[in-house]
């Protein structure tokens, strides 16, 4: 038997008796902390905790041409860093799949929720809208950096206020009252599985021996907005009700923190 | 000339901090001298012993020293041996002749014996000045391991963790039931029930938090008797084990030092 297959039958015998290899029981989070306006140079920024994972996110704003489909819709980008002071395993370069799904998740999260009110962020049709970028770092990689980023990047969303826009130009110096127009508050929540047992909040060593996972956004309204499948061992319908389940128990907690 | 200690015996300095002026004392492990003056090299606790000055280190990383027992990890199988990870910034290797006591035949599939992502218990027998570090894994209690987790401490709180020949860790072993092997580079391997486990990893990470502090064996010996609701009667010997023996106290990590003289003694 492997090394890795020991592993996780020694996470899994831990999970029988419905205990994480910190203490915790499988339906419990680390603690969270949320901070806000962390970076002078954004227009609004947060830096997440769940244990010792810490991810910042921070939000941009530019003025640009739309989409020539959406005359009169501003646009939403999302970047993920996996920076490799945040865990021996990542590298410096090009973003990696790892980083690129995180961005891709938190991404269609927000997007599919309508959470921004794209419309209000048209200057003028079919010539100047605003642009939200959002760019979400890893500080530190302890597991469930998903999750994490999620949740940075929509409290950074939440503190961002426009830059002053006059004559054409922005002044990313002044800073207005306004904030964004948001709708919806989707959160990412990923939910674990490993022999018949679900989780959520992993380790790293937990996340390494994951038979499979489910990442689901969802609104306050109990909407699910999105959703992301990983691992190389398939979901039975019943899981995925059991998984939701847990995605909007979790995403409305963590949500009463923002 | 001043002759004058500028600390008390275990107190905490920083690197760069005074220590002693004078020729007359001596800089021992951990400290350097600048003309008059003997200076901390890395953050710890001074011990004065006569007129040699030592310091403990609190922070760090680990340097591998002939001898010491580790726990590594496989990242690479070449054609004479396994290459190990030491979790430190130097790999190490390890040969086919000190990897088993079997005849392993030349040009044999080296991954039958050990492959990639495997942890190894091995012990140091060399390290050269630049840091290449050789293994092996003949000796009482070095082998492959298998189940269990592995966790990570400050290394420079391993002997803490392990104490006074290896009382500490026998404690935790006897009231937890766990098997544990601890590794000079401050990973350390645990195996037992998941209950049981958890006591076990917290103690350490206790042990690791409080590691300065003196009386620190009854404490933790209060702590594992409140968390597992029993009490810990006479502690066994210790049984054949892979442990490092405690170095002598002047013993340097290869790094050239004062001796202490005899009349000091």
């Amino acid at each position: 038997m492997s090394m890795k297959d020991e592993q996780k039958q020694h996470v899994q015998k831990a999970l029988q008796e419905n205990l994480r290899y910190d203490g915790r029981k499988k339906d419990q989070f680390r603690a969270v902390t949320i901070e806000y306006n962390i970076s002078k140079s954004a227009e609004g920024s947060a830096r997440v905790k769940i244990g010792d994972t810490e991810v910042i996110a921070g939000v941009k704003m530019s003025v640009e041409t739309p989409y020539p489909d959406t005359p009169d819709e501003g646009s939403l980008m999302v970047n993920a860093e996996l920076l490799p002071l945040s865990s021996p395993r990542f590298e410096p370069g090009p973003p990696s799949a790892e980083g690129i799904e995180v961005a891709r998740v938190v991404d269609r999260g927000i997007r599919e929720a309508g959470a921004i009110d794209v419309k209000k962020l048209c200057i003028a049709r079919a010539e100047k809208v605003w642009i939200v970028t959002i760019d979400i770092c890893t500080i530190n990689d302890a597991g469930n950096l998903i999750d994490a980023s999620s949740l940075a990047a929509i409290a950074a969303l939440k503190q961002a206020t426009f830059p002053k826009y006059e004559n054409n130009e922005i002044d990313y110096q002044t800073r207005t009252d306004t904030k964004l127009p948001m709708r919806k508050w989707p959160l990412a929540i990923t939910v674990f599985k490993i022999g018949n047992q679900l989780f959520v909040d992993p380790l790293r060593e937990e996340e390494d021996v994951m038979e499979a996972r489910l990442t689901v956004s969802t609104t306050e309204d109990g909407k699910i907005c999105a959703l992301q499948k990983g691992g190389s061992t398939p979901l039975t319908p019943d899981e995925i009700d059991q998984m939701i389940v847990l995605a909007q128990k979790f995403g409305d907690e963590q949500r009463s923190k923002l | 000339m001043t002759e004058e200690l500028l600390v008390q015996n275990k107190t905490v300095v920083v690197p760069g901090e005074p220590l002693a002026e004078g020729m007359g004392f001596l800089p021992s492990k951990g400290t350097y001298r600048d003309h008059e003056m003997i200076r901390a090299k890395r953050l710890g606790l001074v011990e004065i012993d006569g007129k040699v000055i030592k310091l403990v280190p609190l922070s760090g990383c680990y340097m591998p020293k002939t001898g010491d027992v580790i726990i590594t990890q496989v990242f690479d199988v070449s054609f004479s041996g396994w290459r190990l990870d030491t979790a430190t910034a130097y790999p190490a290797m390890l040969g086919v002749k000190d990897a088993t006591s079997d005849f392993i035949s030349r040009g044999a599939d080296l991954t039958e014996y050990y492959n990639l992502g495997d942890n190894l218990v091995v012990k140091i027998i060399n390290v050269t000045s630049q840091k290449l570090i050789d293994v092996t894994m003949k000796g009482p209690g070095l082998r492959k391991l298998q189940g269990g987790r592995i966790i990570k401490v400050n290394p420079n709180k391993v002997p803490r963790i392990i104490g006074k020949q290896g009382s500490m860790v026998s404690m935790i072993k006897f009231a937890t039931n766990c098997k544990i092997i601890v590794g000079q580079n401050g990973l350390i391997w645990i195996d037992g029930t998941p209950n049981e486990e958890l006591v076990a990893v917290n103690t350490i990470r206790m042990i690791e938090h409080l590691a300065h502090i003196s009386g620190l064996t009854e404490r933790v010996k209060t702590y594992l008797e409140t968390q597992l609701g029993k009490k810990i009667e006479e502690v066994p010997p210790m049984e054949e084990q892979a442990y490092t023996p405690a170095p002598h106290p002047n013993y340097g990590e290869g790094e050239r030092e004062h001796r202490r003289p005899q009349r000091y003694r």
